[in-house]
């Protein structure tokens, strides 16, 4: 899988490039407008993280030029602006995904592999890590080829984890994405805890080979035994 | 003190000193007028008393003022030689038609001595001066007349001067007082002709420019900082998110890291709430729909169960009609979850939230340890009742920002140990 970061921030570009490295991406950087645009109309990418502002241009005449050419390359829009019309603009000029800086690392990881997935139609719409396999359609969780009853937010917990394997996902990424947790409270993210611990029971349960590791503080992995 | 009042203090006040001093000169110079007057008068009667005097050989003494008002006596020749005229106020004993008995009447005496074949005579003629506190009295009663007149007339002028020179001014300080910067697109104006009055505009129109101008310069430069600091903070969060993955971190190091990483949340909730203020300030949300409220709750309430069973607070929910109002679907989430956030998370164990949702309105109610919040200050920026809330202290003031913004009526109060937020989604 070629991913294409194009970000004028070097900080950012490059810690970008460090975590989409490890999820086995080739990833592949452009700093200004007339870079990004030579590659993205010379080369194909599986998916292209494009900055709106850029020097020497807006990232949107990029998208533009990209769509005029006839490529379906995925495009997801990262940009300091959170403003609907400039989503609604981005998603009008053919963007797969929107996403407002800062954001966590797990999220990224989450929408690239959704916007991935979807461009795939293979019908294949399940997530599997060691001897678990979630399926995305039916919305149950299989251990070892057996049925584990999860609720609603279990199963958006997992499904997380699993499009974040080995990777960490702090608590306040997950409260984010579960939990609608976007306003100013600084909420205690202890709750977490005991999700994951019932999470944590199934597994024993059914001897998966998976299991949470903690990362103190911070949040959890989800990782192979 | 209004201006016509002012102006008739000074008019009044002015007016009185100067009839004062004018009605004293007067009255001297009657008084002098007079006496003149009455002098002359004896003079003449001098020389008739004495021509008819002297037509006898002899001059009979007459010693007591009489019909005549005069009297006479001799005297030496060297007595006589001493005199001169001298006229002098004096006080008698008079009865006029209307006293009961004789009075003290002030009179005007005239002594002077004449000479008839040898002999010396005084002579001492008198005659009745007007009584200067009668004078006096007639002279204040008329000068008071004159001052009331006076006074009338400058009320009267005055009111029709206010009334036709002072009017556009009124109807400007109206304007101004109704008038609201950002928010008033008229500015006061005034039609006249009065250079003063155009000079007045002039320097108003020149000031609330002035203003605008930096006000909207605040707003920009909120904006813009918020939002260059997003990309600084995106950079801080995700090296923190890598670092944190490494592996063999101690937990010691972890717990750091993750301290760090709160705080740079913080600042990114921080950020992203002054950017949302800015937004809302400036109108940039005018995507209006009809908003059910019970569903939005029920959906707010939903995402809240896992905390509120985690912090063993009850969550009731009690919809006595439906409710719905037009308005930015992200803009009523955020009046919703505030204050269901704030309500959960300020709360104390096995307490609860109690959320009414009625025709009009929707409330929120719950238990908390802290004593009643200060209601003039609970909707400002950065207002945080307790010094630990790791909240931005901007929750409640976007609420507010939210419900100014569509004329919303909010308010808080509290009851029987409950903080109670109210949403009142129709204007009354």
């Amino acid at each position: 899988m070629k991913i294409l970061v194009i970000e004028d921030e070097v900080e950012l570009r490059e810690t970008l490039k460090a975590s989409l490295t490890k999820e086995d991406y080739v990833v592949e950087t452009a700093s200004d407008f007339y870079t990004a645009l030579d590659k993205v109309l010379v080369y194909d990418y599986d998916c292209i993280l494009l900055d709106v502002m850029l020097p020497g241009g807006s990232g949107l005449q990029v998208l533009e030029q990209l769509k005029k050419e006839g490529k379906s390359d995925n495009v997801i829009i990262i940009s300091a602006k959170d403003s609907l019309d400039d989503k609604l603009n981005g998603l009008e000029l053919g963007a797969d995904d929107y996403l407002t800086k800062p954001f966590h690392i797990a999220e990224l990881n989450a929408r690239i592999k959704a916007v991935l997935r979807r461009k795939q139609r293979d019908g294949k719409e399940t997530l599997e890590m060691g001897n678990i396999v979630l399926d995305l359609y039916e919305r149950n969780l299989l251990i070892a080829g057996e049925a584990v009853p999860l609720n609603r937010k279990e199963f958006d917990i997992l499904h997380y984890f699993l499009l974040n394997k080995n990777r960490l996902v702090s608590k306040s990424a997950l409260a984010e994405h579960v939990w609608g947790d976007n306003t100013d409270q600084a909420d205690n993210l202890d709750f977490i805890y005991s999700q994951i611990k019932n999470l944590r029971k199934k597994f024993l349960a059914k001897q998966a080979d998976v299991d949470f590791e903690t990362v103190y503080g911070v949040g959890y992995k989800l990782v192979k035994k | 003190m209004k201006l016509a009042n002012q102006t008739l203090k000074y008019f009044s006040v002015s007016v009185l000193v100067v009839i004062a001093l004018w009605s004293t000169v007067f009255y001297l110079f009657m008084l002098e007028a007079i006496h003149d007057n009455i002098d002359e008068e004896l003079e003449n009667q001098k020389r008739l008393i004495i021509q008819e005097l002297t037509e006898d050989e002899t001059v009979s003494p007459d010693l007591e003022f009489g019909i005549n008002n005069y009297k006479v006596r001799e005297i030496t020749e060297q007595q006589a030689l001493n005199m001169k005229n001298v006229y002098k106020d004096t006080m008698l004993y008079m009865q006029d038609d209307d006293d009961p008995e004789p009075e003290l009447e002030p009179v005007r005496m005239l002594t002077t001595a004449f000479v008839h074949k040898g002999h010396y005579y005084e002579l001492s003629i008198i005659n009745s001066m007007i009584e200067e506190s009668d004078l006096i009295k007639n002279l204040f009663y008329s000068v008071l007349i004159l001052f009331v007149l006076l006074v009338i007339s400058i009320v009267s002028i005055n009111r029709v001067v206010i009334q036709r020179l002072w009017s556009p001014l009124y109807r400007f300080l109206e304007q101004l007082a109704r008038f609201r910067l950002g928010k008033t697109a008229d500015k006061p104006a005034m039609d006249t002709k009065i250079q003063e009055f155009k000079d007045l505009q002039l320097a108003v129109a020149t000031l609330i420019h002035h203003n605008e101008e930096i006000y909207e310069q605040q707003k920009q430069f909120i904006g813009n900082a918020s939002h260059e600091l997003q990309t600084p903070l995106a950079i801080m969060i995700n090296k923190l998110e890598m670092l944190a993955e490494t592996q063999g971190l101690q937990p010691e190091q972890s717990e750091i890291l993750a301290d760090l990483l709160h705080t740079a949340e913080r600042l990114v909730r921080l950020n992203k709430s002054l950017l949302l203020l800015t937004k809302i300030e400036n109108k940039q949300f005018f995507d209006n729909e009809e908003i059910s409220i019970n569903g939005l709750v029920g959906h707010v309430v939903e995402e809240l169960e896992d905390m509120a069973a985690f912090k063993r607070v009850e969550i009731r929910v009690e919809q006595q009609s439906q409710l719905s109002a037009r308005l930015d679907a992200a803009l009523a989430n955020i009046i919703v979850a505030n204050l269901l956030r704030n309500a959960l998370f300020h709360n104390i164990e096995g307490g609860y939230v109690h959320i009414t949702l009625t025709d009009k309105l929707l409330q929120v109610a719950n238990t908390g340890g802290q004593p009643p919040l200060d209601v003039d200050k609970v909707f400002s920026r950065f207002y945080k009742s307790d010094a630990a809330a790791r909240g931005t202290g901007l929750g409640l003031a976007i609420v507010q920002a939210i419900c100014n913004l569509y004329g919303f009526g909010l308010s808080y109060r509290h009851e029987q140990q409950q903080h109670i937020f109210t949403v009142v989604f129709y204007p009354a």
